[in-house]
């Protein structure tokens, strides 16, 4: 049986589709990632599955009750580590959990040993009496994770898990997160715009571009796309590069994408059998050194771009995306 | 999920929103400060007749007199010994009529008196002899005051000047002569005993002002803020009714304002002198029924409002027009029929009505049913509103 059941979810604010005929299930068990830029729709998808919002057309089931007609079960079924950290910070680390665990009518006794084993968990015990607006982002996060976990969800939806964190509490919650899906079998959807956070923890991907699902499958599947037999990827280190030597190199036939790193070092998509000759030759062509050339394996960062023909990355990179697109559409989240 | 879950969130909730309150610090002194200050206030500023004291008067007299004997020099010294006894007015001599008016134009007097031309004249030839009393019309509410204080200080003179004139009738004398000259004196008594003042009239209202503002600004706040920062998700997505959020909320705030209110009540009673004549539990329960009836409003504009400022603003829209127009700081009769009128249509004319008439007259319930009947009914309907409306707005 499936977990999360999604069919032509659609979620229009105005004219506007944040979500645009979205379908996919998720098997129970699993760590299902939404990748995708900011403003694709990835937490609208996790606000109408965990009820919050309505969609405006077609239907959704989380562990077989529709998220309408039927969200007092799926409230049930649930947890939500959402995007803003829901706790309150003037009260204490044990406070905050009994409150919620309150709110799912878990048993004061019940509620005190979990709320314990929870805090044991992700090393708070210490700061258990502690008001959670004294803590750090990343201990904050912690308590947000784990009290998303009072009522034993079957089903956990984690929208940007790892937003605003130092890489250590990244991994933590990374860590944390395996741990849960493994030892509780909790079925977990996960939004990120991460690309190696959802390669490293996602069973299953989604990626998503302006409210549409543009592909699904496993990671190393995704990446297949790309790596065909005859595609490349190359990072060349050049001292002295110019504009106009990126632009000749992405008039190249074979260049699909060129992307530039830091001042000396770009990163070349390619395809064909003689690529790597025809990029290089094109440098030497130019009087350019080549200090160094690495070929890489894709990423999904790679899957990404090839698949909607621009990348996850800042608002730089949208304002791109949108005149290409011819298109202005506003960013909703 | 049974009624027993839903009244355990509502304590829940509640229980949450109170640590937040009582934890900080800020917000507890004001919601300690916010009583005193609006007591101080509404019980010093407004203007009774006692209480007006160092007003300072132009006094111009045009009296001629007549031959060497002037009736407004007698007159003028009977006034300043009453003023010095009451030090309601400063006084200053003017030349003319004319001069006084300057004087209130430049602002060095708040008002002036003049005596006519010819009063010891008509005086002696059997007329009525004028005097002027000159008021700035710039300042009304002084205006008034100013004038009932001197027409009662002039009314005490004339009968004493007339007293002195009967005397010398025969068959009268300086024990029957007031009889002579005021056959009947009006005297002035409340329903209940005792003296009232300003404070009387003011602390009921400002009881029912404080329970409105307490759940007008503090649902908003405390619905919107959540919103805002997210927290409200996490209520949202627990299985509970929306009820029990609402209720939980208002239970919160109602804690808030009854503890206010009963601030109120006790500076009332221990720094101004206020004597509370009805039943204290028929006052809680008022302010509690006040409180029901503010709630469904309050609900509704939260859920309109997209974030904090909006409901905020709104809210303040609102609450302004209906604190002076239900009567709290000035008596609904003094206003023209259509804002009478208007001020039927808010639940705090209710509130304060029914409240004063409880604290200052000792009613019983029998003789506020119908402000009970109507904050019933106007909270029932606002609430039977706010439900669909909010449930609707939080899943947008």
């Amino acid at each position: 049986m499936h977990a999360i059941e999604v069919n032509n979810l659609t979620k229009r604010f105005g004219t506007l589709a944040a979500v645009d005929h979205v379908s996919f299930s998720v098997r129970e068990g699993e760590i299902f990632g939404l990748l995708g830029p900011n403003g694709a729709g990835k937490t609208t998808i996790i606000r109408m599955l965990s009820t919050l919002t309505r969609p405006t057309e077609g239907t959704a089931s989380v562990g077989g009750y529709d998220v309408v007609k039927e969200d007092g079960k799926v409230r049930e079924l649930i947890g939500l580590v959402s995007e803003k950290i829901i706790l309150y910070d003037r009260l204490t680390a044990k406070e905050n959990l009994w409150f919620f665990g309150r709110l799912y009518n878990i048993p004061g006794e019940l509620l005190n040993k979990k709320i314990d084993e929870l805090l044991r968990l992700v090393k708070l015990t210490k700061w258990k009496n502690s008001q959670v607006g004294t803590f750090s982002t990343g201990m904050r996060q912690r308590m947000n994770v784990i009290r998303a976990m009072l009522n034993m969800p079957e089903v956990l939806f984690l929208d940007e898990p790892t937003l605003g964190l130092d890489p250590q509490s990244s991994v933590e919650i990374r860590e944390f997160i395996r741990k849960i899906n493994r030892e509780n079998k909790v079925t977990i959807i996960l939004t990120t715009h991460i690309m190696v956070e959802a390669d490293m923890l996602c069973d299953r991907i989604g990626i998503i571009d302006y409210g549409k699902i543009v592909a699904l499958d496993t990671s190393t599947n995704l990446k297949k796309l790309v790596s065909g037999a005859d595609s490349t990827i190359l990072e060349l280190e050049i001292p002295n590069l110019t504009t106009d030597m990126i632009h000749s190199i992405r008039s190249l036939k074979c260049v699909s994408s060129v992307s530039q790193n830091n001042s000396t070092c770009i990163k070349v998509n390619a395809n064909g059998d003689d690529a790597f000759d025809t990029i290089i030759d094109a440098i030497r062509a130019n009087k350019r050194k080549i200090i160094s050339v690495k070929n890489l394996e894709p990423t999904l960062e790679d899957v990404f771009l090839q698949i909607t023909g621009h990348e996850v990355r800042d608002k730089a990179d949208q304002k791109i995306k949108m005149h290409r697109h011819h298109m202005a559409k506003p960013r909703v989240r | 999920m049974g009624v027993k879950n839903v009244i355990s969130h509502i304590f829940i909730i509640a229980w949450k929103d109170l640590m937040e309150l009582f934890r900080n610090r800020m917000a507890l002194a004001m919601l300690v400060l916010m009583p005193i200050f609006m007591m101080a206030m509404a019980g010093f500023i407004f203007p009774s007749n006692t209480s007006m004291s160092n007003i300072s008067i132009a006094l111009a007299n045009e009296d001629e007199g007549y031959g060497n004997y002037s009736a407004s020099s007698i007159f003028i010294n009977v006034l300043e010994e009453i003023n010095n006894s009451t030090e309601m007015m400063v006084l200053t001599n003017a030349s003319s009529f004319d001069e006084v008016r300057n004087m209130i134009q430049r602002g060095d007097v708040e008002g002036g008196i003049v005596i006519t031309r010819n009063f010891t004249l008509n005086l002696m030839t059997g007329e009525q002899g004028s005097i002027i009393i000159i008021t700035d019309q710039s300042n009304p509410q002084l205006s008034i005051a100013l004038q009932t204080g001197l027409k009662a200080v002039f009314d005490q003179m004339g009968t004493w000047l007339a007293q002195k004139n009967v005397e010398t009738f025969p068959g009268v004398n300086a024990t029957n002569s007031l009889a002579v000259v005021k056959p009947y004196h009006v005297e002035t008594k409340g329903a209940i005993p005792g003296t009232f003042n300003y404070f009387d009239f003011m602390a009921p209202g400002l009881m029912a002002m404080t329970v409105m503002m307490s759940v007008m600004t503090g649902l908003p706040a405390a619905i919107s803020h959540e919103r805002e920062i997210g927290t409200l998700d996490g209520m949202m997505v627990a299985p509970i009714r929306r009820l029990g959020i609402i209720l939980g909320k208002t239970f919160a705030q109602t804690v808030r304002g009854l503890l206010q209110g009963i601030l109120i009540l006790i500076l009332a009673i221990a720094l101004f002198g206020v004597v509370i004549h009805g039943n204290i539990l028929l006052i809680f329960a008022l302010l509690f029924l006040g409180v029901f009836s503010f709630v469904g409003l309050g609900v509704v504009i939260t859920s309109f409002a997209k974030d904090q400022e909006t409901a905020m603003m709104v809210m303040m829209t609102l609450m302004f027009p209906m604190l002076f127009l239900s009567g709290v700081f000035f008596p609904i009769q003094q206003m023209p029929w259509y804002m009478q009128g208007i001020s039927k249509f808010l639940p705090l004319t209710y509130v304060s009505t029914a409240l004063r008439k409880v604290m200052v007259l000792g009613a019983d319930l029998s003789a506020i049913s119908l402000e009970v009947t109507v904050l019933i009914g106007f909270g029932a309907v606002m609430t039977l509103i706010a439900l669909p409306v909010f449930r609707k707005a939080m899943t947008r």
